[in-house]
């Protein structure tokens, strides 16, 4: 007996250490400050706390879907010019209503297979076309709706986190919404003005696509570039910093002030492989853009009499330098000496040049730092003071006993507050104090103290009826009488705490994960720590022992 | 030091005191829910703009309204925070209803608010403001998941109570678990305050504690009913609740110098949450031994009258 209570004993201490490693961790030192801070690091606040602003953003996926067949009926009609269908319309009826759907109508009647066969091509294969009288109706595939709507979704989320990233608030949030369709939610903690969020995630940033200067440069200074050109840039070029690779000194290129694209320009771009396996980037620039385009590469061919190159250049600093394989217009390739590293980043920063999609803002959620702070002070007060008045109730009503439920509630809340630092440990998110977490808290004392008070009570009723110390204890803790009524609360409310971690908001989920966290401690420490700490106490005073309960 | 050692109340005999103490909440309740207050919804649920200002001093809350005035803002509602314990004494609330932040136009009421704000006081004497502008859309899902929370708490309880206890219990134990939420919600209408999302969860947290409490209850009866055959249901129920009544008033007591100390000392932003816990435990505690207790013993006599097989105790308790 003595040898397992040591045992007991041994583990109640290691599950102790290792919980007040989750609330503090390894602090610096021991001063208030380092404490402070060690606290700070383990215990993540959530924003009603810590003061920032949390936004719901609806993405107008159907801007997205309606540029998609814009382009497809630019497109339907080259393709039936090119078989000599002439006089056809080709537009959408409703770009509102049915964004996914183009007419085509007036198309002769002898051309109506010649018709027919473009539409069933490879092009078009996103879309089911209907024959009726004079023409056809092509409508977008459900399936290819859904990838565009998802990859227009997937692109603001990159866009806006970039942005986001660039104001250097650490612990940024930006990511699907589940409660509604196409809706993301950005979470800035010490961001406390909605109007410069708003301006953040709205701007563009500066990109675009600049010819090179054949035959010009680079250098690798300035110096050295404007002796090569004997001392002065010409009016219509620049000098441009590309942006270096580490190991490599930076470079000076020479580019024409009139750029060819800008970052508005670019829909959409994907790193790949090309044929040879090597990576390049594919991507989509607007309508006009891609006309422009298409003049300029044509013009400049690699092959061809007056080969250039294009930089792109984003925040004043040439990023990249890519010669022209083929005419582009609005679908291309970009070669280059990438690595599948560059490209990706490069695809990165064109797709996040621009959004993709209007964003309507749906909720605001916005606490400012004193307000955030009155919040913690109110909190913690009230903890505080509930638990000292639970405490002092407990020692006064069950006397030796209430050292014991004191003791057991003190682990309790170690283990609780631990458990903010410890979930990062094993690979788990880290959970965030919230108000109502803190009011959860609050409330696992109160609910927690009625398992020690259901063993107590039992323990009373056992020793009324004449056991000894030691048989009413053991009979106290039997699973057939107090045990199985913990369980049944516990279980019940946990429950209750899983479905409102599932269905709430940001708020109450912490408030389900504090609850739930503290009714786990909960069963530990009134069930196991507290019968160790009687079995001690007895195994101290000897076999008649009398029991101060 | 020990509370109702050896307790002998009849509690069944007094059922008819319980049951009109609990028909007047109720019926005040429902009626309040119907034509008075109705349901006060936070703008959790019903959107609009709420934002909180907090000032350096003690606030003139009739300045404030000035100041929105003459800015043009419409519709607004003001409150000054009444805060024991000195903090956030001087913020004041200022709402507008649902029409100031549509989809489209979100923000149009909280600038308004801030432009009357910036041009009156000139941007001294006031902190950083905290917002909450939620749009027609964003109010209607929140109100959905509070839907959703609530059904599948109840099945969940159902389902839980299903497995643990025969059939006539768990009806008891939900009918005891209504009454609580039909008083409780009808506080919030009577006296006039709003329920926020976080109310909804206190909410749900009170029904398991109340069925907590329920079920401290119904595990002693069943455990007596299986000591002793000759006793008659009312009296084992009595005995059951006398046995119980210690560890009920003392955790119910306990819980509710918790809950208390949040609502004298949490603020604001808990108040509806903890006004609903306060109500919450008390009546939870209550209903356990005036409804569901009474439930039981009532349903048997009516099995009774009916001829049928007593339910309880003749069949074996589940353990």
């Amino acid at each position: 007996m003595a040898k397992n209570l040591k045992g007991k004993v041994a583990a109640i201490i290691v599950v102790l250490v290792i919980f007040c490693y989750g609330i503090i961790g390894i602090p610096h030192g021991l001063s208030g400050t380092a404490l402070k801070q060690a606290l700070a690091d383990r215990i993540h606040l959530g924003l009603d706390l810590k003061g920032g602003t949390r936004l719901v953003l609806k993405v107008h996926v159907e801007d997205a879907v309606n540029s998609q067949t814009d382009r497809d009926v630019e497109h339907i009609q080259d393709d039936l010019s090119k078989v000599s269908v002439t006089g056809a319309q080709v537009k959408k009826l409703d770009p509102v209503g049915h964004p996914g759907v183009i007419t085509v109508s007036g198309v002769a009647a002898n051309k109506l297979s010649d018709a027919r066969g473009v539409l069933d091509g490879s092009d078009y294969t996103n879309y089911d076309v209907a024959s009726n009288a004079g023409g056809m109706t092509l409508t977008l595939k459900p399936g290819a709706v859904r990838d565009i709507e998802q990859h227009t979704l997937q692109q603001s989320i990159e866009t806006i986190s970039d942005r986001v990233n660039a104001l250097g608030v650490g612990e940024t949030t930006v990511q699907q919404y589940g409660l509604g369709e196409n809706e993301i939610v950005v979470e800035l903690p010490g961001v406390f003005d909605p109007d410069e969020v708003e301006k953040i995630i709205n701007t563009t940033a500066k990109l675009a696509v600049y010819p090179v200067v054949p035959g010009q440069g680079p250098w690798d200074s300035d110096q050295t570039a404007l002796q090569a050109l004997g001392g002065t840039v010409p009016p219509d070029q620049m000098l441009v910093h590309g942006s270096g690779s580490p190991g490599q000194p930076q470079q000076v290129y020479l580019l024409y002030r009139q750029s060819v694209v800008e970052g508005t320009d670019f829909r959409d771009a994907q790193p790949s492989t090309d044929q040879n396996g090597r990576p390049d980037m594919t991507f989509t620039l607007t309508t006009d853009a891609g006309q422009r385009f298409y003049k300029f590469t044509s013009a400049h061919l690699e092959s061809g009499p007056s080969p250039e190159q294009m930089a792109i250049v984003m925040g004043n600093q040439v990023k990249e330098v890519a010669s022209i394989q083929g005419a582009i217009s609005d679908r291309g390739e970009i070669y280059g000496s990438f690595s599948h590293d560059e490209v990706a980043a490069l695809s990165l920063m064109l797709r996040t040049g621009a959004l993709p999609a209007a964003l309507d803002t749906l909720d605001t959620f916005t606490v400012g730092p004193s307000l955030g702070a009155e919040s913690i002070h109110q909190g913690v007060k009230a903890a505080v003071a509930g638990t000292l008045a639970v405490m002092i109730f407990l020692l006064i009503y069950y006397k030796g006993a209430g050292i014991n439920a004191v003791l057991a509630l003190t682990l309790n809340l170690i283990i609780l507050l631990g458990f903010f630092g410890l979930m990062p440990v094993i690979g788990l998110p880290a959970p965030v104090l919230t108000l109502p977490g803190i009011a959860g808290v609050i409330l696992t004392i109160g609910m927690g103290v009625d398992s020690n008070v259901l063993i107590f009570e039992r323990i009373r009723e056992e020793l009324r009826t004449g056991k000894t110390a030691a048989a009413a204890v053991d009979k106290g803790f039997a699973m057939t009488g107090a045990l199985i009524t913990i369980v049944d609360t516990h279980v019940t409310t946990i429950v209750a705490a899983g479905i409102l971690f599932l269905f709430g908001t940001g708020p109450v989920k912490g408030f389900a994960v504090t609850l739930t966290f503290g009714l786990l401690a909960n069963l530990f420490t009134s069930v196991f720590v507290s019968r160790v700490i009687f079995d001690a106490v007895l195994g101290r005073k000897g076999r008649s022992a009398e029991l101060s309960i | 030091m020990e509370l109702f050692h050896d307790a002998n109340i009849d509690w069944l005999g007094k059922k008819w005191y319980f049951l009109g103490f609990s028909l007047i909440f109720s019926v005040a309740g429902v009626l309040s829910m119907l034509f008075w207050h109705h349901i006060p919804l936070s703008i959790d649920f019903k959107g609009g703009t709420q934002i909180t200002v907090p000032f350096n001093a003690p606030p003139n809350v009739d300045d404030v309204r000035a100041a929105l005035s003459q800015g043009g803002v419409k519709d607004f509602e003001t409150q000054r925070v009444s805060a024991m314990g000195g903090e956030g004494g001087n913020d004041v609330i200022i709402s507008l209803p649902a029409s100031s932040a549509t989809d489209a136009n979100h923000d149009a009421g909280r600038i308004a608010v801030e432009n009357a704000l910036t041009n009156y006081y000139k941007d001294s004497g006031y902190g950083k403001p905290s917002v909450q502008i939620v749009g027609p859309t964003a109010g209607k899902q929140l109100q959905r998941q509070a839907g959703f929370a609530t059904l599948w708490s109840l099945l969940g309880m159902l389902i839980y109570l299903w497995f643990r206890f025969e059939l006539i219990y768990g009806v008891a134990a939900v009918v005891a678990v209504f009454h609580d939420t039909l008083i409780t919600v009808g506080a919030f209408s009577l006296l006039n305050k709003e329920i926020s999302l976080t109310v909804i969860a206190a909410i749900l947290t009170l029904i398991g504690y109340s069925m907590n409490d329920t079920i401290v209850v119904f595990d002693r009866i069943r455990e007596n009913l299986g000591l002793s055959r000759r006793e008659s249901l009312s009296d084992v129920v009595n005995r059951s609740i006398n046995q119980t009544l210690s560890r009920t008033v003392l955790t119910s007591g306990l819980t509710f110098l918790t809950v208390l100390s949040l609502l004298l000392f949490g603020g604001p932003v808990l108040r509806g949450f903890s006004l609903a816990l306060t109500v919450g435990v008390l009546i939870g505690t209550y209903s356990s031994i005036a409804v569901a207790a009474p439930m039981l013993v009532a349903y048997q006599d009516w099995r009774k009258a009916k001829g049928k097989a007593a339910a309880l105790p003749a069949k074996r308790a589940k353990a």
